[in-house]
């Protein structure tokens, strides 16, 4: 592999690692607080690239229809947890998981009812389909924009976990939900901010999927999901920065394989999922999970 | 203050609080002694609603009982719970940060504040509280308790399992506190409690099999028998 190519793919990794990254802190956030794999968060993801849609289709400027489908993601993600998820707060765990999965299947079939399963192309803005030549590199603009942005969300995630009353009380409450109320917090709002954040960076995840490969289909969010749920562990589920390197190592050894051993392309789904085997066989934590009954942020 | 009408904890089966009548004077020190599994505790938690409780609780006039705990801490009814339990993967200012969450104005006055009453943890403001000692954790969770300028702090047990040294800096702390607000204090520790309280409960079975003024109960036979070590 020459230079050129190796520049080529590094920043194609940096680009589909920003997206599992996006979404695998959803994962994460929402298993450190109620230690749920939250399997309809990719899902979450689809609902924000199908509002982002609906409201470009509707005519919308782009950045507004892009605000609008993160709301979208919001809602639906904030309105999971309150109808599906709080009442089941003391039931046992596995009650919740298949809980999860019923939400993931009911918003697949809900949008494939509403919209069709055919996929649908995607047309972002004139802007955001420039190509850049750099030597013989060859750069949309999409993938420099998305690792940059995302750089900056995920620094205001830190920013919002480490530097905010409201980020202390999402680490306190994945250690000690009765001592956080003792506090006078309602810890039933700090779970619907960590609702409300984690689906607001999966619908940016998937507004940029939308853009990179233009289109969606209401089964877009099941691969792309269970890869990012992949990433959160590989990097130690409960640990915000674990998900962020998850995230970026899958995207770079997805792209890698594909460049170095272009035979083995159609495998390069399977690499996520062996990668995942490999983590739970040598070290169950992830990369920087400490501790499973203790995940910290 | 705070008054408690027939109160009762089952859990599933068995009943851990029978039906108890409490009353708690303003700016005093109320003490609830008996030994392991008498109750205390469950007592604590069905005042601040974190168990499933029958009975009334007034706190200040006004009916809590049916309350969510956070609503209650916000009426200012702080718990120092049993075992500390600190935020172990946060710094000792986060942990204040989040005992003042909705009290935002008076976070910097009453941090201040905290760390010249406590001047243990004045050195660690930044250490992450699980590295604490147990006697530095206990004031910890006594200063994030304060940090929400309760009218009311119930401690459980707070001497449990501290050097006898410290045990007596955190009653002289409790003491100190008495001056500007209401304490109901339980412990195991009898002897030491009734010597600062102003009045006291002894619970047994989950009944209230004594009470009274603490100088009576120090001189009373049964409970020097039972609980005072002769």
């Amino acid at each position: 592999m020459d230079l050129t190519t190796f520049l080529q793919q590094l920043i194609n990794g940096a680009s589909l690692g920003s997206m599992y990254a996006l979404i695998a802190i959803g994962y994460t956030m929402v298993y450190g607080v109620l230690r749920l794999i939250n399997f309809a968060h990719g899902d979450i993801m689809m609902v924000g690239a199908f509002f982002t849609f609906m409201a470009t289709a509707a005519g919308l400027p782009f950045t507004l229809a892009v605000l609008l489908g993160i709301l979208g993601s919001v809602i639906v993600g904030v309105l999971t947890d309150k109808i599906a998820y709080k009442p089941l707060r003391e039931a046992p765990k596995i009650s919740l998981l298949i809980t999860a999965i019923g939400i993931s299947f009911f918003l697949e079939n809900l949008f494939n009812v509403i919209f069709g399963g055919v996929p649908k192309a995607f047309s972002a803005p004139d802007y955001l389909t420039k190509i850049f030549h750099l030597g013989d590199v060859y750069l949309p603009i999409t993938v420099i924009i998305i690792p940059i942005v995302t750089v900056a969300i995920l620094s205001g995630v830190l920013w919002v976990l480490y530097r905010t009353k409201y980020g202390m009380a999402i680490r306190a409450l994945a250690f000690d939900i009765p001592t956080v109320k003792l506090m006078g917090i309602d810890a039933d709002r700090i779970i619907t901010l960590v609702f409300a954040l984690g689906s607001a960076l999966a619908a940016v995840g998937g507004i940029f999927y939308a853009v990179s490969y233009p289109s969606i289909d209401p089964l877009m969010g099941v691969i792309v999901g269970l890869k990012a749920f992949a990433a959160a562990v590989l990097g130690g589920i409960g640990s915000v920065t674990g998900a962020v390197i998850g995230g970026f190592i899958l995207g770079f050894t997805e792209i890698f394989v594909v460049a170095l051993f272009p035979e083995l392309g159609g495998y390069k789904d399977a690499f996520a999922f062996f990668f995942l085997i490999l983590v739970l066989l040598f070290r169950p934590t992830g990369i920087m999970g400490e501790d499973l009954e203790r995940s910290r942020f | 203050m705070l008054e408690l009408k027939d109160l009762t904890v089952h859990y599933g089966v068995i009943a851990a609080v029978r039906g108890i009548d409490m009353k708690i004077e303003p700016n005093t020190i109320v003490t609830l002694i008996g030994s392991n599994g008498a109750g205390k505790t469950s007592t604590l938690n069905a005042i601040v609603n974190s168990v499933k409780k029958k009975g009334t609780v007034i706190f200040d006039g006004k009916d809590i009982s049916k309350e969510p705990t956070h609503q209650i801490v916000q009426d200012g009814l702080a718990l120092v719970p049993e075992g500390r339990r600190v935020f172990i993967n946060l710094s000792v200012d986060e942990n204040l940060r989040m005992g003042a969450f909705n009290n935002d104005e008076n976070f910097e006055r009453l941090r201040a504040e905290m760390y010249r009453l406590f001047p243990r943890l004045d050195g660690k403001k930044q250490q992450l509280a699980g590295t604490l000692s147990g006697g530095e954790q206990q004031m910890l969770a006594i200063a994030r308790a304060l940090m929400s300028e309760p009218k009311m702090l119930m401690l459980d047990e707070p001497s449990l399992g501290l050097a006898p040294k410290i045990v007596g800096e955190v009653f002289e702390i409790i003491t100190e506190l008495k001056k500007s607000i209401t304490i109901l204090l339980i412990e195991q520790n009898a002897f030491a409690a009734l010597k600062i309280a102003d009045y006291g409960y002894v619970l047994e079975n989950g009944s209230i099999a004594l009470e009274g003024e603490s100088e009576n109960l120090l001189g009373n036979d049964e409970v020097r028998k039972k609980y005072l070590g002769g």
